[in-house]
């Protein structure tokens, strides 16, 4: 089998991978056609597009962001802003001002991103956390703008009561596909090369020519900017939001927790965790309507997967796989040498300085 | 002026329940190597078990230090030796999301034990204030201040002057070289880390009179320590204990004479200006993350 031919193979592979992911997100509202279901299903894509937005900057480039919550509120913040403006009666219009949003916050975003970026690794962790917190003060305390601590109600869209959901979701769904195209793209071209060059050793790939401050700057401020879509939709969907809610510092907490469970650094892991995890909390949060218990839901599941899953799920798989692969090839064969096994992959480093 | 001076006074005197909180957390990052984001929560929880101790059996909140001070030390050590030691080799930011899980999870433990009412610890003497030349010295944030200071001083002393203090210096300056020198580093570090937890119990039970808290005060608690040990460096000792300080004044004297919605957002934006220009602090030099 030639080169050309893997390739080749592993493109169609991935398009088919595409196109089947693409129809579930379409056909999954009808065949749960619940108002819980959708309402469901709209906060579990959210969290797989959040999860992924997360790992271009915490996974591809390694640096641990943990203040994503201030640009998901920022997003909220401009949506109710700018949904006030248009008025009752808007319905559909608020979506375009989506695109707008992320935009307008991955300008905004930049040269707060510059100054984080001279941190790394802790230093950095502890920055975008502070940072979530000078957002989230500044939305407490600006009242004329953001109606302090009182929140702000967003015009209640005039959608169909019976499939009122729907247009959320699928706002929702077409920033899931963006996003996932946005890390396809990073992890496909040389800006994915030069970010696995910074987190592996920073330094060395400075030294080398990587371009590293650029391509920092460029993973965070996509991040940013989809982090706020999401922010910008969820905002109009609940229709209400309070400082408290809209900067959470739990949601990059959440965003790890799903990157890690399903695998950081891969394409589908954000995915997958949030899959695993989203409807979980929603239903512990239905269920049992009490958030301390999914407080400590979290920290179970999250101190599991580290200890349990250090790599997630999706290596874990198919390492397995790969290793199920070679036992059956060399029984085959009956060859069992043992210096022909394939190595293991190496588990990526953290960004470390 | 006397309303600057007056704040002055109330900021130095929370300003050492800071430095207290602060100091332990840097011991741990000394030890650790990582932040310790559940430092917040630590407090909080000692608070709400000196406010059980006190509400149930009638402790005096500053006697209950001595309850919760072994306990908490325990509690430090096992996370230690349980949680943090098995990721010893791997990366320090895995070391920092195991401690911000924790907290979130002992934040739901607590808010299921005691709901989210605030919460303050009121012994008879909490309203109680001294008149100095005209200025208010609250009684319960004067010794608060103390206990602080007298941890502190113990801390300081068995860091500069003990066997296990010497071996806690070797081990956060250079663990491998100490694990040569024939130091028990994996231990050593364990007591390092309750030590600086037992520094959360005592602040804790210090700020929980001082200040109303609920389980959701941690992130509150937590900006605060983060941008202390920012700005101090955040393993210097003295570092810590100057920028606690100077947080406490800060904040103060802003809620007094412009409000008090803007004392903390005013303290952030001088963390934020000095990284701009300093990525590495104040003081020290650890903290660009070349750990």
């Amino acid at each position: 089998m030639t080169a050309l031919h893997a390739e080749s193979r592993l493109r169609r592979a991935g398009a088919a991978r595409a196109a089947a992911f693409m129809a579930v997100l379409a056909v999954l509202p009808f065949l749960f056609n619940q108002h819980w279901q959708v309402n469901l299903l709209v906060f579990t894509v959210m969290y797989a597009g959040l999860a992924s937005a997360w790992n271009l900057l915490g996974g591809y480039a390694g640096y641990p962001a943990l203040g994503h919550g201030a640009f998901f509120g920022l997003g909220a913040y401009a949506m109710a802003i700018g949904a006030g403006h248009l008025g009752a009666g808007a319905g559909y219009r608020p979506f375009l001002l989506v695109p707008l949003i992320a935009l307008g916050t991955a300008i905004v975003v930049a040269p707060i991103a510059r100054v984080l970026l001279r941190t790394r690794a802790v230093a950095f962790a502890v920055l975008s956390i502070t940072v979530m917190f000078m957002v989230q003060t500044l939305a407490y305390n600006i009242r004329g703008l953001t109606g302090g601590s009182q929140g702000l109600a967003l015009p209640i869209a005039p959608f169909d009561a019976a499939t009122f959901e729907r247009p959320y979701y699928f706002a929702m769904a077409v920033l899931l596909v963006v996003t996932v195209g946005v890390c396809w793209v990073v992890r496909t071209s040389k800006l994915g090369l030069a970010l696995n060059a910074v987190r592996d050793d920073e330094d060395r790939a400075r030294g080398l020519g990587v371009q590293t401050e650029t391509v920092k700057l460029l993973a965070f401020v996509l991040s940013a900017g989809l982090t706020a879509a999401f922010g910008a939709v969820w905002a109009y969907y609940i229709s209400y939001i309070v400082p408290g809610f809209a900067f959470d510092p739990l949601l990059s907490l959440v965003a790890v927790l799903m990157a890690f469970l399903g695998g950081r650094t891969t394409l589908w892991g954000p995915i997958t965790g949030a899959v695993l995890v989203g409807p979980a909390q929603q239903y512990f949060a239905y269920r049992f309507g009490a958030s301390q218990l999914y407080l400590i839901a979290y920290a179970a599941l999250f101190l599991l997967v580290i200890y349990l899953l250090p790599d997630g799920v999706i290596p874990s798989a198919s390492r397995y796989l790969d290793r199920a692969r070679t036992a059956y090839r060399s029984r085959a064969t009956r060859r069992d040498r043992p210096d022909q096994v394939p190595m293991e992959p190496v588990p990526p480093r953290g960004g470390r300085g | 002026m006397h309303l600057f001076l007056q704040a002055t006074i109330a900021g130095i005197l929370i300003g050492g329940v800071y430095a207290l909180l602060a100091s332990g957390q840097a011991m741990i990052f000394g030890v650790a190597r990582t932040v310790n984001f559940a430092q917040a929560i630590f407090a909080i929880l000692s608070a709400y078990l000196s406010y059980t101790l006190f509400g149930d059996l009638g402790i005096d909140p500053f006697l209950s230090v001595l309850i919760l001070i072994p306990v908490m030390f325990a509690l430090g050590y096992v996370i230690y030796a349980v949680l943090l030691r098995p990721l010893n080799k791997s990366s320090a930011e895995l070391g920092l999301l195991v401690l911000y899980a924790l907290a979130i999870g002992i934040q739901g433990v607590l808010d299921f034990t005691y709901q989210t009412n605030i919460r303050v610890i009121a012994p008879a003497y909490a309203n109680y204030s001294w008149t100095v030349a005209g200025y208010q010295i609250p009684e319960v944030r004067f010794f608060a201040f103390l206990l602080a200071v007298v941890v502190l001083g113990a801390l300081h002393l068995i860091r500069q002057y003990t066997k296990l203090g010497r071996a806690l210096r070797a081990t956060s300056q250079n663990p491998v070289a100490a694990r040569l020198l024939g130091v028990d580093v994996d231990r050593i570090s364990a007591v390092g880390m309750g030590l600086g937890v037992a520094s959360a119990a005592a602040a804790g039970a210090a700020f929980g009179m001082v200040i109303p808290f609920n389980g959701n005060s941690q992130y509150d608690l937590l900006s605060k320590l983060l941008s202390i040990g920012v700005l101090g460096g955040m393993a210097s000792m003295p570092g810590t204990i100057v920028a606690a300080v100077i947080l406490g004044v800060v904040e103060s004297v802003v809620a007094a004479t412009i409000s008090p919605d803007w004392s903390a957002f005013s303290f952030l934006v001088v963390l934020f200006a000095v990284l701009t220009v300093r990525p590495q602090g104040l003081f020290g030099r650890q903290l660009r993350g070349e750990l």
